[in-house]
């Protein structure tokens, strides 16, 4: 989902019987599985928590341009020059569904664009990695757009009604990058020695950034009863994790790869991949602003931001313009 | 020249045009002013890829490349025929959107006489890509008279890049030899016919706009192969990875 961090503001879970009669009826809803629309009552840390989580989101899809925007030009041929940037041009449409379903809870782009700007929002931490090589956008596509979907799938259900229907058109899509990315891959393991190299290498690189997409521990979580009580999340961030380790493991093995830790085995017991303890350390780095690439992200998205100032203006200028000609001709 | 070799160079230019222009329009993915605006020129960037694909595709089948690829990653800088205007670096976004409001107002009508083609196989590709031509000139158009039109300093920008771009205009209507040839054969129009067409297009738009050309400069050579010097840099940068790995599959 992109959200990785999102602190919920609720109190704690509260019994229905605790609840104040609007808070009741909204809880009832949610646990028939009605969905909550803009208009409904909402407790204020419902709309917070999902305001935070949404523009996290957005924020991502919209940061996340940049790391495969950098290779469109070096794509190796036209089909995946055009593969590419279609799929770049997918993630600036998810952040504007995201932008939209967040203003449905009123907070507005501009608002948002602004806390992105000042360093005060989020984003997925994964997007402050450097892409490298081709390889890296093939990994990208296999594991973080294969990351992503493990956790919006879920979401397609989460009980906010214009956040869910976001999540149906966005998944879609995913899975459709993901597919290309795994052919990137594919083209690169059945290659020649050097692309076969390239293909590790960009396994490695990514294996333990793709897997921190799900959040820290469910230990250090804490937030996560109140979220999965209000409906917002569906899974905890360790499931998840296993998950999308079960899936990716037998696909790095059909590549002819090996995901960069010793601790991947087959456990027969859980019927699921154990793997080793990942850097949290690192993760909490890049998600304080420390990691490789969180200034050249933010930098780039200030510059578009400032360099298409006087763009934004110019157009606001005519539209004055034409309406007092408009005017004047009344 | 006989007729495929015509048809060949024909392909050559009109693909080399969509496919310098596409990749310089796609460097803003991710950078435009604003999101709509990113995702409007990935959608531009994209059209002209996959036109690209179909005229070099053409150009391939008549010459001895295996397909288009061979032709966008493995020449070199003399054998491309885009005119010098789309490969004119990206500047502002009024230089990115001037630069594309000169090109769309003359590849609509050449695209839309290029649909009577002699030859059937341009024919096709022209009617393909006209629908799309005709919805980049409208977004260009709309653009350089609300930016021309707009603030001071949008009005200033916007007839700051007319003042850089406009000399590269000239070229494309400006008939060659080939293009002499390639009328006789049927196989497109006679270029004064679509100078015409493009003169009216700038008058109209730009006097909308309240914009103006300030010089009869033709800056030329891009047919014959005669670039500018950043157009060596667009190759160093699109064909690297075919260069760095011969023979790979990508
Ligand atoms: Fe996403
Ligand atoms: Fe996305
Ligand atoms: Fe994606």
């Amino acid at each position: 989902m992109y959200a990785q961090e999102v602190k919920s503001t609720g109190q704690g879970v509260k019994s229905l019987e605790e609840m104040a009669p609007d808070e009741r009826a909204f809880q009832e809803k949610v646990n028939a599985k009605i969905k909550i629309e803009p208009k409904d009552w909402m407790p204020e840390g419902y709309r917070k928590t999902l305001v935070r989580q949404i523009s996290q989101h957005a924020h991502s899809e919209i940061v996340g341009q940049l790391p495969e925007g950098n290779w469109i030009s070096r794509a190796p041929t036209l089909e995946r020059k055009a593969i590419l940037l279609a799929k770049v041009q997918d993630e600036a449409g998810h952040g504007l569904y995201l932008y939209c379903a967040a203003e449905t809870l009123g907070v507005s782009r501009d608002q948002m664009t602004e806390q992105l700007l000042a360093g005060k929002a989020k984003y997925s931490s994964i997007f402050n990695y450097p892409t490298l090589t081709w390889a890296d956008i093939g990994a990208i596509g296999w594991l973080v757009d294969g990351a992503a979907i493990m956790n919006q799938v879920p979401l397609q259900r989460c009980s906010y009604g214009p956040y869910s229907r976001a999540m149906i058109r966005i998944c879609k899509e995913e899975s459709f990058h993901q597919r290309q990315g795994y052919d990137i891959m594919m083209k690169l393991c059945a290659g020649t020695a050097e692309q076969k190299e390239m293909a590790q290498d960009a396994l490695n690189r990514w294996w333990q950034p793709a897997l921190m997409m799900f959040g820290p521990p469910d230990g250090d979580s804490v937030h996560s009863a109140q979220s999965m009580a209000w409906g917002i999340k569906q899974n905890s961030n360790d499931e998840l994790r296993q998950k999308f380790v079960n899936e990716t493991v037998p696909q790095a093995e059909y590549l002819g790869l090996t995901p960069p830790d010793p601790d991947v085995n087959w456990n027969e017991d859980k019927q699921g991949y154990d793997y080793g303890e990942l850097d949290w350390n690192e993760f909490y780095e890049v998600l304080k602003g420390n990691g490789p690439c969180n200034k050249e992200r933010l930098e780039a998205r200030q510059k578009a931001w400032d360099d298409g100032e006087w763009f934004r203006d110019g157009l606001m200028a005519h539209a004055r313009k034409r309406e007092m000609r408009k005017q004047a001709a009344e | 020249m006989a007729n495929d070799t015509l048809v060949r160079e024909l392909a050559l230019r009109m693909g080399d045009n969509t496919l310098i222009l596409g990749q310089r329009v796609s460097a803003w993915c991710g950078h435009a002013p604003v999101l709509e605006e990113d995702i409007a020129l990935a959608n531009v960037a994209l059209d002209f890829i996959g036109q690209t694909r179909l005229w070099l595709g053409l150009a391939a089948d008549l010459g001895v490349e295996d397909d288009a690829d061979a032709l966008a990653f493995l020449r070199d800088a003399r054998a491309f025929k885009n005119c010098l205007l789309v490969e004119q670096p990206n500047g502002d976004f009024a230089h990115t959107l001037m630069r594309q409001f000169l090109f769309d107002a003359w590849h609509l009508p050449m695209l839309a006489a290029l649909k009577q083609s002699s030859d059937r196989r341009v024919a096709e590709i022209a009617e393909k890509s006209a629908k799309e031509a005709a919805y980049h000139l409208e977004r260009s158009e709309d653009y350089v008279v609300r930016l021309g039109d707009g603030s001071d300093e949008s009005h200033a920008r916007m007839q700051a890049a007319l003042d850089t771009l406009y000399p590269f205009a000239g070229e494309l209507t400006t008939p060659d030899a080939n293009d002499e040839a390639f009328a006789e054969a049927g196989l497109a129009p006679e270029l004064s016919v679509i100078g015409d067409i493009y003169q009216a297009t700038l008058t109209r738009v730009l006097n909308e706009a309240t914009l103006s050309p300030t010089t009869t400069v033709v800056r030329k050579g891009g047919k014959q192969g005669l670039h500018s010097e950043d157009f060596g840099f667009i190759l160093a940068d699109m064909q690297w990875l075919q260069r760095a790995y011969p023979g790979a599959t990508w």
